[in-house]
């Protein structure tokens, strides 16, 4: 076990460094920099700007000085806040906890490591609820459709699962807020200011989120309800709950779990098009907005931020699996 | 006399049941499939046919902004008075443009790089699958993003020289439509590349490839002739579900700001501007938004339908 999980995160690091190098020479043969879009920037405060930034060294000698800054200093953090952040507020810090160090953003006062410190948590846990709802709705309903196989039931939890794949969160995200914030007036059209904010995106990113997660554990489970083991343990009189709840669910949602590695890394750290609509100030948002400004460090910042993610939760899912599937060993 | 005709008929037409028949047949009898099969073709034919006979989608009439729909115009107009049933039209045109060649981009790439890694076999295979899995690991969204925003530049030249030519000059655009092919194709090819892989693999092993060897044939041609078409059951499969993923990507990209530029129209940038507006002027994201679903449920009933039809596996409930 704790081979696996060593090997597999040495193995994160050749990912990690193709996946920076990738970015990075991407964003520097782009059209348009950082400073394109201000017009009438004196000469000389270019000229200071571009030093300031190290935008005059040559490429190859920015991409490892930039490499070096990111390039985790510390592995067990003695401590994981910053002293004060530009609010006076102590954030979690990267480089107070590791020494990884995303340098100072081009377009913004604030660093990229207080940018990810700021709007990292409205995604996570934005991603969190809708995640927590896509769970429940997504497995109670294929529980449900494996169980009555055929019948109406499955019938029903298939179309929903369908209409989940078949309406995208932005056509059904702006229908919803023009239902209930437009014309019920229960929430707020955009913004994430009070809790109930939360509501209506979390409930269009969990639902996007259901459809695959109730297709797959019905998959699952129909197949494992057909196996032997199942019978037998019918045949010794064990009651349909804990038929379904003791043997067939562990087999029966390992595609789930498959599946789930990727998309939580997805679903936690900021769903683009969601932020878009209802305006929440998340990592997706800012994301698409860095592009669009070529803030190089930014882009990257938040690159590196969403592989360590897919990283680390494609690992808990290998981890589970194995843990579900007692013929899986941890290679 | 008369039996020997009878049990000859009768063997004449179970001979005459290729696996391919059978799969039709299977096919014909799911309601859904054949619903969205039919709903397909239709949609299909309206936005490339449609054009011709509705309201121009650029011709803009700003006296009869914003018209809700109507007898005069179907769907309503937008902000500049444009005509939306034509607009939704030939948006979906683009739509199943960037659907169907992106798919066949991603199919060709992931077919020949599934069989190139199958038949090798070996240290070949361990290498390009640890590939596969290394771009799995990568960020997906994002490097399309990032790419999208990288190919701009050269694809508005390309643009530029393309509507050059007279008779091209009504294409403006097809650069930006043709960086989309290349940005989804160059994503989507990774799941094919496996399915593909792995059924080269047990098809290589069959007895009939080493009798095919024995006669003496190339391996060009054993892969070409007689592996790769015993592939084609999950590579129909497969493309008929990456079809309308491709498509969402497309709609993705537009929503985001990243796709066709107006005045063309793709189903993704009408569904961003109707949600912009849908305050006042539902109707601008409720046609598009519905005629894509609709698109995206027919594609989804018909692959589903074909994988009950093909997969022998799944054949039986």
């Amino acid at each position: 076990m704790f081979r696996f999980v060593a090997s597999r995160l040495l193995q994160a690091v050749p990912v990690m460094f193709i996946i920076i190098t990738l970015a990075f020479f991407l964003l520097r043969f782009m059209p348009g920099g950082p400073f394109t879009a201000e017009k009438n920037l004196p000469p000389e405060v270019q000229r200071n700007l571009a030093a300031y930034y190290h935008l005059n060294d040559p490429l190859w000698k920015q991409y490892a000085d930039y490499l070096w800054d990111v390039c985790p200093k510390r592995l067990m953090p003695q401590r994981l806040f910053a002293d004060t952040n530009h609010d006076g507020r102590a954030d979690f810090d990267l480089k107070a906890a590791f020494g990884i160090d995303l340098r100072p953003s081009y377009r913004s006062s604030r660093t990229v490591n207080e940018i990810i410190a700021d709007e990292l948590p409205v995604s996570l846990q934005l991603g969190a609820l809708a995640l927590l709802l896509a769970l429940l709705l997504g497995l109670s309903a294929g529980a449900v459709a494996a169980l009555w196989h055929n019948r109406w039931p499955d019938r029903l939890v298939s179309s929903f699962a369908l209409t989940g794949i078949c309406v995208p969160t932005f056509v059904l995200g702006p229908l919803l807020a023009l239902v209930f914030a437009v014309h019920l007036r229960w929430f707020n059209v955009s913004g994430w200011q009070e809790p109930r904010d939360a509501v209506l995106p979390a409930l269009v990113l969990g639902f996007a989120y259901a459809a695959p997660i109730a297709r797959l554990a019905r998959g699952g489970l129909i197949e494992v309800l057909g196996q032997d083991f199942i019978r037998t343990a019918r045949a010794k009189g064990a009651s349909e709950g804990r038929v379904v709840l003791r043997h067939a669910l562990r087999g029966g949602l390992l595609p789930v779990v498959t599946w789930l590695g990727p998309a939580t890394a997805g679903i936690l750290t900021g769903s683009f098009v969601i932020e878009k609509i209802f305006q929440i100030p998340g990592l997706g948002r800012e994301f698409v907005a860095s592009v669009g400004n070529r803030d190089y460090v930014l882009v990257l910042g938040t690159v590196i931020v969403y592989a360590g993610f897919i990283i680390v939760c494609n690992l808990l899912a290998d981890i589970a699996q194995a843990w579900m599937n007692p013929k899986l060993t941890l290679e | 006399m008369h039996s020997v005709t009878k049990l000859e008929s009768r063997l004449a037409a179970e001979a005459g049941r290729s696996p391919w028949q059978d799969a039709w047949r299977r096919l014909r009898r799911n309601r859904l499939a054949v619903f969205g099969g039919v709903m397909l073709l239709a949609l299909v034919l309206l936005c490339f046919l449609g054009p011709l006979f509705s309201q121009s989608y650029r011709e803009t009439d700003l006296g009869n902004a914003f018209a809700p729909p109507g007898a005069a115009h179907w769907f309503g107009t937008d902000n500049l008075g444009r005509d939306l049933f034509g607009r939704v039209l030939f948006g979906g045109r683009i739509s199943f443009m960037v659907g169907f060649v992106a798919s066949f981009v991603a199919l060709s790439i992931g077919v020949t790089y599934g069989a190139v890694s199958g038949w090798c076999g070996g240290r070949t295979d361990a290498l390009m699958m640890r590939a596969v899995e290394i771009i799995y690991a990568l960020p997906f969204t994002i490097f399309v993003i990032l790419l999208m925003v990288f190919l701009k530049d050269p694809m508005q030249r390309f643009d530029a020289w393309f509507t050059g030519f007279r008779s091209f000059a009504s294409w403006q655009g097809a650069g930006k439509i043709l960086l989309m092919f290349a940005a989804i194709g160059a994503v989507e090819w990774l799941t094919m590349a496996r399915i593909v892989r792995g059924q080269v693999m047990a098809i290589k092993k069959m007895e009939y490839i080493e009798a095919a060897r024995a006669l003496g044939y190339g391996p060009a041609r054993i892969l070409f002739r007689h592996v790769l078409p015993n592939t084609l059951g999950p590579v129909i499969v497969y493309a008929t579900l990456t079809i309308p993923a491709v498509m969402m990507l497309e709609a993705f990209l537009s929503f985001l700001g990243l796709g066709v530029d107006a005045p063309m129209s793709s189903w993704g940038t009408l569904i961003q501007d109707g949600a912009d507006k849908v305050e006042e002027y539902w109707w601008l994201l409720v046609f598009p938004g519905g005629i894509f679903s609709l698109t995206l449920f027919s594609l989804n009933f018909l692959g589903d339908g074909l994988r009950d039809a093909l997969d022998v596996r799944g054949a039986k409930d």
